[in-house]
């Protein structure tokens, strides 16, 4: 393999690994400084055990997201250095202000949040909660914000043999970053929401710890509803957005080939590379309308892109059904569970299953971000620079040897830590003071 | 490479003023993180007991998290303000930072992990990892800036060949040893603030003894310094500069003197003087390059070939100028609450 192939393999494993970590941290953050301020506010000892119990968990996964997070900064020096020098001006400056504006207060506060429960009061104590929790989001804003970056170059004019910021305001209201962030922090909600229903389903089935897990059930199910509705509906807006911005993404997640009106969409659609292997059972205009908003409209055709712009099509058509089919799933089940939550008794299967679901909006969230970021190829950002141009002139057989090497540092860590997480899970609340020597 | 700027337009003042910012910040990192991977290497020759290496682990807990990040300003700022210095500083050292990375990874997750199961052999486990990933960071921090004050063969293009190998030259190993050294007595000192009991008694014994070899290293290094590198040269141009070497013979008269009269936090902040004067003396003495060629000096990149573009550079120099300070502020308010000597309540790892 060629050293652009491993920097590409690389980069994507070392960012879907950090992104196990990353929706929990923003939407668990959020939930347990709900919990806390509910607790300054009633008085009931049975929220600050929450947020203790949930916060124990929050820890584990808040210490592998942040150690993963480091690769990713400096990947774009060492695997991306023609890249790094192409858009470093405006690129660059927004990964620094991540840095100083967000993730120092959230990792000098992650401190403070452990380490002070009894060297806060209460309500101090839900401060840090929520400036771990704001701090968390903030940090998702700026990094979405280069993403945006890539997908939608806007702010810039080419000069110097590179691209120099001419409007940062341009840059950090660009609509695709936004549209992204309203994607991004309702789905890691949604994936906090079913990770607290998940561990508490298997606590109610047991009958331990009765009162604190239907509490956590309830508010886990009624955040895991309202965000799987939000991420759905804004998914729209943002598909919407892609026939004017990413026209041949739109095309690749659809396996539309023939530029046309009313374009309609298949039931049984075989996607290739070079034109669907079998299309059938059309419903006319309704692609025209998912990308419109209007069943006459017209709709771009991979055809009409040159072969060498067009992203990989089965990868992205796959992924992209892969999210929405999860992301009708997620709508239905916490749709149920939450009609059903005073009633948990009488529905022991949904109890067995819903452990078992943890895992599925983990998925979904990986599907969207593969179909981000392959579906935006060849380009490394979006018409203006080639993922083949941007590669770092370094010996294949290192980036190969340092691959083999994450890969399995990785695996072994992540494993170690979900095993810690399902331990600390199973053991419940009761224990509140740390392990002793 | 090409200039990107005129001598002695805004642009370039600019640019020098985020020269000086980019030395601080990774001058303020080495002092923060300096003392959490001194305690981490310290970890094997100081602990007797599990209680002890748990205290020592505690010691750092709620501030390591924190001085990290400084790493990550720092590597931030050189990627904003000195895009073509950070993306061939990054890909030319790709093996050194590959490993830095992996050690910093490995050990984040073992204060996390270590105390979560309690079984001797995965506590042992954890422990020899947390130290030497502590001890590999401190070496390869020191291998990497030496490398950088010394100059790295760069060619035409600003990219470097050297490859790891290429670093672990005398004067990098060298830079490698008197970085190890200093942090450990930088945490020493540290563990004398936070610690009780025998495990002071021996954290102080260690600083004292580790004492003369950080003076004995410091004057080697700056003979070395001398002998095999272009860094004095700008002091020799303007002699005044000389002044910023008082920064670090400073700092190692006090923390001895602080030390010997029982005073811990003076001791520690003057091991601080030391670390981030040293490294403003390098900084100081490689401007205007960020990373100098050797043996062609003709090849560096330096402020003009690789800054950010007027704009950029303003908009940063307004973010760090609001941010830095607040940061600042809070961190010292962390530490000021809970840097004190520890009990059981502040066990929590």
């Amino acid at each position: 393999m060629d050293v652009l192939m491993l920097s590409r393999l690389q980069f994507a494993a070392a960012t879907m690994f950090h992104f196990i970590f990353v929706p929990l941290t923003l939407g668990l953050s959020v939930l347990i400084a709900c919990m806390e301020t509910a607790y300054v506010r009633t008085g009931n000892e049975v929220y600050r055990k929450m947020a203790k119990f949930w916060g124990k968990l929050f820890l584990v996964n808040f210490a592998l997201g942040v150690v993963t997070g480091i690769t990713l900064e400096f990947q774009f020096g060492t695997n991306w250095s023609r890249y790094s020098m192409y858009v470093g001006d405006i690129f660059g400056s927004l990964l620094a202000i991540e840095a100083t504006a967000a993730f120092f207060l959230e990792s000098t506060f992650i401190g403070v949040w452990h380490f002070g429960w009894d060297k806060l009061s209460p309500k101090a104590h839900a401060i840090t909660a929520w400036l771990v929790a704001g701090a968390s989001n903030l940090s998702a804003i700026w990094i979405l914000i280069a993403n945006g970056f890539m997908q939608n170059p806007v702010g810039y004019v080419l000069r110097n043999g590179r691209a120099e910021l001419t409007d940062f305001w341009a840059v950090i209201t660009n609509k695709y970053a936004w549209l992204e962030f309203f994607h991004v922090v309702p789905a890691s909600l949604l994936l906090a929401g079913f990770f607290i229903v998940g561990i508490s389903s298997w606590h109610l089935l047991r009958k331990s710890n009765t009162e604190f897990f239907q509490k956590s059930f309830n508010l886990g199910i009624s955040v895991a509803l309202v965000f799987a509705l939000f991420t759905a509906a804004e998914g729209h807006i943002h598909g919407n957005n892609l026939s004017d911005t990413q026209p041949a993404k739109l095309a690749a997640m659809e396996s539309h080939w023939e530029t046309q009106k009313n374009a309609p969409m298949y039931l049984l659609l075989i996607p290739g590379e070079d034109g669907n292997v079998l299309q059938t059972l059309p419903l006319p205009g309704v692609l025209s309308f998912l990308a419109y908003n209007d069943f006459n409209a017209e709709v771009k055709g991979l055809y009409d892109f040159p072969k060498e712009d067009r992203p990989p099509v089965v990868l992205s058509f796959l992924s992209f059904r892969l999210m929405v089919g999860l992301g009708t799933l997620f709508i239905l089940l916490a749709g149920f569970g939450f009609l059903v939550r005073n009633k948990l008794d009488n529905y022991p299967r949904l109890l067995k299953v819903l452990p078992f679901c943890i895992p599925l909006p983990y998925f979904a969230i990986w599907a969207g971000w593969t179909l981000t970021e392959v579906g935006r190829q060849p380009w490394i950002v979006y018409g203006l620079m080639r993922t083949s141009d941007a590669v770092s002139p370094v010996r294949a057989g290192e980036v190969g040897f340092t691959l083999v090497l994450m890969t399995i540092l990785y695996a072994l860590l992540g494993a170690i830590g979900i095993w810690l997480m399902v331990k600390l899970a199973k053991k419940g609340p009761e224990d509140n003071t740390p392990i002793q020597a | 490479m090409t200039t990107l700027m005129e001598t002695g337009s805004l642009h370039y003042y600019l640019a020098m003023i985020w020269f000086v910012l980019w030395g601080v910040l990774w001058a303020i990192y080495f002092v923060l993180d300096g003392f959490d991977l001194g305690v981490g290497t310290l970890l094997p020759f100081l602990a007797r007991s599990d209680a002890d290496k748990r205290a020592m682990l505690n010691s750092t807990g709620p501030f390591w998290d924190g001085n990290e990040v400084w790493l990550i300003a720092a590597g931030g700022v050189t990627f904003a303000a000195f895009p073509y210095a950070y993306a061939q500083m990054f890909s030319g050292l790709y093996l050194a930072l590959m490993l830095l990375l992996f050690t910093l990874i490995v050990r984040g997750v073992s204060f996390e992990f270590r105390s979560k199961v309690e079984s001797p052999s995965w506590r042992k486990v954890w422990d020899t990892a947390h130290a030497v990933c502590s001890f590999l960071p401190a070496l390869l921090l020191g291998v990497a800036f030496a490398n950088i004050f010394q100059g790295i063969p760069l060619d035409e293009t600003g990219f470097s060949q050297a490859g790891l190998f290429g670093l672990l030259n005398p004067y990098g190993i060298a830079g490698g040893i008197l970085f190890v050294t200093i942090f450990m007595m930088h945490g020493a000192l540290w563990l004398c603030i936070r610690t009780t009991g025998e495990l002071k008694a021996r954290a102080e014994s260690v600083a004292t003894k580790l004492w003369p070899g950080v003076v004995i290293l410091t004057v080697l290094f700056l003979a070395y310094t001398a002998m095999s590198t272009q860094l004095f040269a700008n002091y020799l141009v303007y002699p005044v500069l000389f002044v910023i070497l008082l920064l670090p013979v400073a700092g190692l008269v006090l923390m001895r003197t602080y030390l010997g009269a029982g005073k811990y936090w003076m001791a520690w902040a003057s091991s601080g003087l030391y670390i981030g004067g040293t490294a403003l003396f390098g900084v100081v003495g490689i401007f205007p390059a960020i990373i100098p060629s050797s043996p062609n000096p003709a090849n560096s990149l330096t402020i003009m070939n690789s800054a950010s573009s007027l704009l950029t550079l303003e908009i940063m120099l307004g973010v760090a100028l609001i941010f830095v300070p607040i940061v600042i502020g809070y961190q010292s308010w962390v530490y000021k609450r809970f840097a004190t000597a520890m009990s059981e309540d502040d066990m929590h790892y």
